[in-house]
């Protein structure tokens, strides 16, 4: 009895880690040692890590993808255009979320979970679909165009598709939810008391919020923010559909990189750099997340 | 005080206000006559035609049939392996290889697709020459791909529930003889089977509406729906994407109205039966 429940657990916690760690971790260990082969015309394209040199095996370990990396300016511009994509929505995400996030949780509680429910019901609808709709609003001859050219607010349509604008938008507009549902569930936690008692003491309601509710939703901001910035890093569709064509972010030159140069050890080596960059921001969320997990206990 | 009370609350109506433009500017359009999404027609609108369009469209229905069928195995796939890891991460203690299931299952929820998909496909093709499986990749792969990042999300709802209600029911069930799996049924299960429902819905949505992970582990012939679509708007709007997100919104708009009114019912429900319960114990 004893030994079969042990037996028993050991099974439970041992398929979701083989499971993960074929279909996870190991095809990482795979993109890692592509990324230190170099191109050639046979299947697969990239050459072997282990070669045979008169029966005797030879470790072969090149560095040209990454050279290559360091010496075309697109991609450390586009690393670097990435960086700041991420960042810049990361900090509108939070100045947009927060105060919605702090109405919702200031809220009567019986309209808290309509508010919620509002806020989550554009992520259950397709999210290609709703990056494909700004591309309807602020086209050339877009909704956003024709209401202001209607107002003569302006007299030529502005170009707001494919520009950094139209980047941030989207980024904000896909992953503000990510933003406002960790700031909600941190903020929802504090004690109005708290407030009260800084009101008696004669704090004005800015030093009070500066002082108090602040430094108190910081777990709630780190969260939101890495959970925005770490993907839009990578982010691939809304630079295609909203973005500049001169200046690509460093998802979509990975992609390029696979399927129309079909570069394998180029576009591994982009993905190993990424990482590189995020791992750090990963560790971050993952300790975050645990101390979440372990607080409602 | 009621200054900021007064900020942060336009705040909210304008951010709500911001979220359901544009999905109100395309259900506008779906019904405008107008090939020019952005120019309403008005002599001739409203119009169902990009309805009718869609309807007659073979290779966006094909696309969506696979797309579900691929989303209901991914879903049920990664309840199945969510629970798992998260029964195993809320109630085993410190076991080992915690650090590495803890660490793998909360990873995929921030990595990159780009990332997760490249790893993937190079992993099938490296699988592919070791011992001659798969064979190409497509719906297979991509099912199995769409079970590995849903079933991350899966774990996270349903460890967050396990942590969230006391063990004493199981340990109490334990106690009265009742084995492991005769308890994980009888009582584990059905407390956190809402937990199971809404991860089994998450995952469905994620898996139905991934893009970039499925356009590495798809091959020819297996194009899903986000696939189809992205290769139409990529070069501009066109209007019957727009009937089809209409559609998309309405279901889940749907959805989502039955579901939180067959919730008040099960609260009520309970309200009652505890009462019930509580007046014969009198």
């Amino acid at each position: 009895m004893r030994f079969s429940q042990a037996g028993g657990r050991r099974l439970v916690a041992a398929v979701p880690t083989v499971w993960l760690l074929l279909l996870f971790l190991i095809p990482f260990l795979i993109v890692f040692r592509i990324s230190f082969s170099e191109v050639r015309l046979a299947i697969p394209p990239y050459t072997p890590l282990i070669t045979w040199h008169h029966g005797s095996p030879a470790l072969e370990v090149h560095w040209s993808a990454y050279k290559f990396l360091f010496t075309d300016s697109l991609y450390v511009s586009s690393y670097l255009y990435s960086l700041k994509v991420a960042a810049v929505s990361m900090l509108c995400c939070l100045l947009i979320g927060y105060p919605m996030a702090y109405a919702i949780a200031r809220s009567a509680p019986a309209s808290r979970s309509v508010l919620l429910m509002l806020i989550v019901l554009p992520f259950w609808t397709s999210f290609l679909l709703r990056v494909y709709a700004w591309i309807g609003l602020l086209q050339n001859n877009g909704v956003i165009n024709n209401v202001l050219l209607s107002l003569h607010v302006i007299e030529h349509p502005l170009a707001l598709l494919q520009t950094d604008f139209a980047v941030y938008i989207g980024i904000v507009y896909s992953y503000l939810p990510f933003m406002i549902l960790p700031l909600y569930a941190n903020l929802e936690k504090h004690d109005p008391a708290l407030l009260e008692a800084a009101a008696d003491l004669g704090a004005r309601p800015l030093t009070a919020f500066l002082r108090i509710t602040l430094p108190q939703s910081l777990p709630g901001i780190l969260a939101g923010s890495l959970l925005v910035f770490i993907p839009a890093v990578g982010e691939y569709v809304i630079p295609t559909l909203l973005g500049r064509t001169d200046q690509l972010m460093i998802g979509r030159v990975l992609s390029d990189e696979f399927f129309e140069n079909r570069d394998w050890p180029v576009a591994s080596a982009v993905a190993i750099l990424i990482l590189l960059l995020l791992v750090i921001p990963i560790m971050l969320f993952q300790r975050a997340q645990r101390r979440e997990l372990e607080a409602t206990t | 005080m009621r200054s900021r009370g007064l900020f942060s609350r336009v705040a909210l109506v304008l951010g709500l206000i911001f979220l359901y433009v544009p999905i109100i500017s395309m259900i506008v359009f779906s019904f405008n006559n107008s090939r020019l999404v952005t120019v309403w027609d008005a002599p001739n609108s409203p119009t169902l035609k990009w309805y009718l369009a869609l309807v007659h469209n073979e290779q966006i229905l094909g696309a969506a049939w696979l797309s579900i069928r691929i989303a209901l195995i991914a879903a049920t796939g990664a309840v199945i392996l969510g629970t798992l890891a998260g029964m195993a991460l809320a109630r085993f203690g410190n076991f080992r290889g915690r650090t590495l299931l803890a660490g793998m299952t909360t990873a995929p929820i921030v990595m990159p697709e780009v990332i997760t998909g490249l790893s993937l496909l190079l992993m099938f093709v490296a699988l592919a020459q070791l011992i001659g499986w798969p064979k190409g990749v497509g719906a297979v792969t991509i099912t199995m791909a769409h079970i590995t990042f849903c079933m991350a999300y899966v774990t996270v709802v349903v460890q967050s529930r396990l942590v969230g209600f006391d063990e004493s029911l199981e340990e109490a069930a334990m106690d009265l003889g009742a084995r492991p799996l005769k308890v994980f049924f009888r009582i584990t299960l059905p407390l956190i089977l809402p937990a199971l429902a809404s991860g089994w819905l998450l995952a469905f949505t994620l898996s139905w509406d991934d893009l970039v992970i499925t356009q590495f582990v798809a091959g020819p012939g297996s194009s899903t729906l986000p696939m189809v679509i992205f290769s139409k708007v990529r070069f501009g709007v066109t209007p019957d994407v727009n009937a089809l997100a209409t559609i998309m919104v309405l279901v889940v708009a749907t959805g989502i109205a039955i579901s939180t009114v067959w919730m008040r019912h099960r609260e009520k429900r309970r309200a009652r039966d505890l009462q019930l319960a509580a007046a014969a114990n009198l």
